[in-house]
């Protein structure tokens, strides 16, 4: 009787938002909403400072100053273990603490704000079932006057729509649910829609693209020069599950993305990702003439080229398939900004590892042996040979990017 | 005083070629299992990245990968009337150190050896009788046989992606492959490499004299691979840097780019780099490992219990293991008794170089550590012994791998050593010049043998290995025998001038010759005459099996990875479906 009794309480407890943290269906259900939302990308600790996953502390660039990300484990301290589902499901929604602090977008809110409270609930379900790790974080490292967070008040009333997604009727299912969770969890919209001065989403660009922490996070819309259009469905389910295309491989933060999130997600849901991405408008530039040949410093590119880049990525550009990406036909060659290439050919860079492409191609650093001037040379040949278009990159460019990596994030 | 650990499955000792397969293996197999290796994790893009790992000075003069000899040598002498001395710079051979071991630094060339080499002691009395036999040889067969091992040998070389062309597909000889290979039940995984100048011109020459030359078998590889676990490699560039250098662009196989990256990934799995193992623990009565004991980089032992031992160091650092924890009976040579040290062979090394006319161009530096064109005419037993004397043989190779700049400066016998005269002749060779190497076998002696050296010790306090061993007189014939060949194809390919390289005086040291050294714990039939039985598993102490060279009862003329690899998959698959089930011996004794 008392057994039936001790059911009857937990299913009326399982029915309500205040949830039966031990349900293993919503934790489980958490448990791939985290995956899905990435939050380990910034909310791990950094290496050897505390064992778990979710303990914060990792500090992230932001166009305003670093921000670390909180510890959210349920530390009773330093986490959020005095926080209830309502106090989570406020923050994910509003973007506001318990304490009527407001958070910062670099906390993707205008985005969870859009998930559904079941869903923010198996989160915190989630959460709650972690070991709690004492590791307190200094949450205001901005600057001033950024470090105001009631600045947050307005900047919401400026660029913040609260809510949950409405669903699209006219649209099937599978549309839908990736609309969900392209726009609500997985957040894709806070690296790939460009941002405007004060770090507001600029929706008329959205997903065209933008320079952000030193690389260029690419456009993901509809254009077939630039985006995703050229691709099929296909492609870009490879992509999310392995982090690799024939021609392409996902690396630097995106190399995160997959092996954190996207590589432990169902086939359904990368599907409708798909789906819901390739019938995005073309946004962007329209692509430029090609740099004539004869163009100052493209001769000395292509001389460059060959003797650095063409044993592995072969004289044609075409690279080696599945293993050592296309530089022709590859539409991270030809983004307006050349941040992520200058970026690659100075410091190098290792793609993803997943359990469906283990091995991680690496590219090695060239920083130390070219100077600016060739690394634009040889970059600007790069975007202008094989069919491909791209304005010319500079040594100013280089030099940026080399002053950015030699005085690193602290 | 070491500090105990809690226990693991399984503990592999060395994380080169057969550690990693054997791990991966058992862990799929859903056993735990921890690596220990002395040197450190390597990788490619981290450590072997295109843009350095073309430096001769510092690996190839300066061994970078290879075990500094602070760390760990091993004494020499030519016969027991001498008193062995500790090597203290690599030459004839360079043990691997780190994760990959010599598989990182390996030229790739990929040989399954004959069916006549595991029975070459029956087969030699069969068709020659005993007394043509060499004296004092220590001759018997493996206890496994090739038709036993064909589909390891398959499954290694799919595991590599292996460039070659087969010469003999389920018994049918194919045109364009090594016609006396064993029967293979299908084709190589890519196609053979693409030839260079010199390779080619030796083809025509082979063909001349009436042999049937066809492609190195490689794992430089010739086109793009997936493996049969997922990992990838690339088309190989031809850049000269194979042998005594880590591949940058992923076209060489290695554990590095053959395994590791799905065994990392295994939650199975654990390695523990620069930890040196000094000793395979043993129970009291000595019948079963307990575990092994190892020293980190701070000094600290640690005790790490294990149900099975598995030693995957290098042939000699396995032997020495062996001697160190008292696991079998040592080898005696005076009375002939005891199996750890035994049957130590090397290989015979030489060749012929010819020197061109201004009519050629071989373009050196367009290499690779195995594109070249091979005659097998005279190795194992493809032709009749009785009129050449001796028992054995050697593999014929045109190999150009590289052109680097500080050693590969060949220059016609007669130059002077430095100076004007020095530099001409470098600058008028440097592109004319093409060799045939060979690379013969070698029999197992009574005289020829490993033990623990009783003067020299190494950081530890532990005895280091001492070797013992000289060419007899069956080899030098031999060696003379297969530079005699190497001149006729050198001569044939148009050389105006021919230097021999061929084996003079006492075995040397000094030199680089080869990194093939093979037996000391070698496998067999009877545990009086071998320290393990078929399935590489330790007679004496039946959870403690062996991997690689160091089980050979002899040294063939071709490369000894080939079967190193098979001989790990044939004792994974051993453990998995015999050992496990039922733990203990796997054969009487």
């Amino acid at each position: 009787m008392r057994a039936l009794l001790l059911l009857c309480v937990l299913l009326l407890g399982a029915d309500g938002a205040q949830a039966d943290s031990q349900d293993w269906t919503q934790v489980e259900r958490g448990r791939y909403l985290a995956t899905a939302g990435d939050c380990v990308a910034c909310h791990k600790a950094p290496e050897g400072v505390a064992a778990s996953d979710y303990a914060g502390g990792r500090p992230i660039e932001t166009p305003f100053g670093l921000i670390k990300a909180a510890n959210i484990t349920p530390d009773v301290e330093t986490g959020i273990g005095r926080w209830s589902a309502e106090d989570f499901a406020r923050a994910m929604r509003e973007g506001v603490r318990p304490d009527g602090a407001h958070l910062y977008p670099a906390f993707p809110y205008p985005w969870y704000t859009r998930m559904s409270r079941a869903d923010m609930d198996a989160v915190y379900a989630f959460l709650r079932t972690i070991p709690p790790a004492r590791h307190g974080v200094d949450r205001s490292t901005l600057p001033f006057p950024f470090n105001i967070r009631l600045a947050m008040l307005g900047w919401n009333w400026l660029f913040f729509e609260p809510g949950e997604l409405r669903p699209d009727p006219t649209k099937s299912a599978e549309w839908n649910r990736g609309a969900y969770l392209v726009e609500g969890p997985g957040h894709c919209g806070a690296c790939h829609t460009p941002m405007n001065a004060l770090g507001g989403s600029r929706a008329s660009q959205a997903f065209a693209g933008q320079a952000l922490q030193g690389w260029i996070a690419p456009n993901i819309g509809g254009s077939e020069a630039l985006g995703i259009g050229a691709w099929g469905v296909e492609d870009v389910v490879q992509y999310l599950r392995t982090g690799a295309t024939a021609w392409t491989r996902a690396s630097g933060p995106m190399a995160e993305v997959v092996e954190f999130s996207t590589s432990r997600m169902t086939a359904a849901d990368l599907r409708a990702i798909a789906i819901y991405l390739k019938d995005q408008p073309p946004r962007g530039p329209a692509p430029p003439q090609p740099l004539a040949a004869e163009a100052p410093g493209t001769q000395a590119g292509e001389a460059l080229y060959i003797d650095n880049c063409a044993a592995c990525h072969r004289r044609d550009g075409a690279g080696v398939a599945g293993m050592i990406p296309s530089l022709k036909e590859n539409q991270i060659t030809v983004q307006p900004g050349a941040e992520t290439l200058v970026r690659v050919v100075l410091t190098g860079v290792r793609s993803a590892a997943t359990d469906a492409e283990p091995t991680a191609p690496g590219m090695p650093a060239f920083g130390w042996r070219l100077d600016d001037r060739q690394v634009a040379a040889l970059l600007t040949y790069v975007r202008n040979a094989w069919g491909n278009a791209a304005p010319e990159v500079t040594a100013e460019l280089a030099q940026r990017q080399r002053a950015r990596l030699t005085d690193p994030v602290p | 005083m070491s500090r105990r650990l809690p226990p693991t499955d399984v503990v592999v000792v060395g994380l080169g070629w057969t550690g990693s397969i054997l791990a991966y293996e058992l862990c799929r197999a859903g056993l735990r299992v921890t690596a220990i290796e002395r040197g450190p994790w390597r990788d490619t893009p981290t450590d072997f990245p295109t843009t350095t790992a073309p430096d001769e000075l510092r690996y190839s003069i300066r061994h970078d990968l290879f075990v500094r000899p602070a760390q760990e040598t091993l004494t020499f002498r030519n016969n027991r009337d001498q008193t062995a001395l500790p090597i203290r710079r690599w030459g004839s051979f360079l043990p691997g150190n780190g994760v990959g071991g010599a598989g990182v630094h390996w030229n790739g060339q990929t040989w399954r050896w004959h069916p006549w080499d595991f029975t070459f002691h029956s087969s030699s009395v069969e068709r020659y009788g005993a007394a043509f036999l060499p004296h004092d040889h220590m001759m018997q067969d493996w206890g496994v046989t090739y038709e036993e091992l064909e589909e390891s040998f398959d499954r290694f070389e799919y595991l590599c992606g292996i460039s070659g062309k087969a010469g003999n597909l389920k018994g049918e000889i194919q045109a364009g492959g090594n016609p006396f290979e064993g029967p293979r039940q299908r084709e190589f995984p890519t196609r053979p490499m693409q030839m260079t100048a010199a390779p080619d011109l030796f083809a025509r020459a082979a063909r001349e004299l009436g042999w049937k030359p066809f492609p190195q078998p490689s794992a430089n590889l010739s086109e793009a691979y997936t493996n049969p676990y997922g990992c990838k490699l690339a088309p190989c560039t031809y850049c000269g840097f194979c042998e005594r250098f880590g591949c940058g662009n992923f076209s060489k196989s290695s554990p590095q780019t053959c395994v590791l990256p799905v065994l990392v990934r295994h939650p199975g799995f654990e390695a523990r780099t620069e930890c040196q193992v000094t000793k395979v623990n043993l129970s009291a009565d000595g019948r079963r490992a307990t575990g092994v004991t190892y020293v980190d980089t701070a000094g600290q032992a640690w005790e790490q219990p294990a149900a099975l031992v598995l030693l995957c160091a290098y042939q000699l650092f396995n032997v020495r293991l062996l001697l160190l924890s008292g696991i079998g009976k040592p080898y005696d040579p005076a009375t002939g008794e005891g199996v750890v040290g035994r049957n130590y062979a090397y290989q015979v090394t030489g060749g012929a170089t010819g020197f061109f006319g201004e009519d050629r161009l071989f373009n050196p530096f367009i290499g690779a550590g195995s594109v070249g064109m091979v005659a097998d005419e005279f190795n194992a037993d493809n032709f009749d012994h009785g009129p050449a004397g001796f028992v054995g043989g050697a593999s014929l190779a045109c190999i150009l791998s590289n052109g680097r700049p500080i050693t590969t400066r060949p220059v016609p016998p007669g130059t002077p050593r430095w100076g004007g005269a020095w530099k001409r002749a470098t600058r008028e060779n440097y592109n004319r010049w093409a060799a045939v190497g060979l690379q013969g076998s070698v029999m197992p002696y009574r005289g020829n043998y490993l033990d623990l050296d009783p003067t020299y010790k190494d950081a530890y306090g532990l005895p280091l290995l001492r070797m013992t061993f000289d060419f007899p007189e069956n080899e030098r014939k031999l060696s003379r025998f297969a530079v005699d060949r190497c001149v006729e194809a050198v001569q044939a390919m148009g050389a105006h001038t021919v230097r021999r390289n061929e084996i003079s005086g006492p075995y040397d040291i000094v030199p680089y010759q080869s990194t093939h050294n093979t037996g000391g714990a070698i496998m067999g039939s009877a545990p009086k005459t071998s320290v393990t039985n078929k399935y590489c598993q330790v007679w004496d102490v039946p959870n403690v099996f062996l991997a690689g060279a160091c089980l050979f009862p002899m040294n063939a003329g071709f490369n000894p990875t080939g079967p190193v690899g098979a001989l790990a998959y044939w004792a994974a698959d051993a453990i998995r479906d015999r050992y496990l089930p039922n733990p203990g011996p796997l054969v009487p004794a």
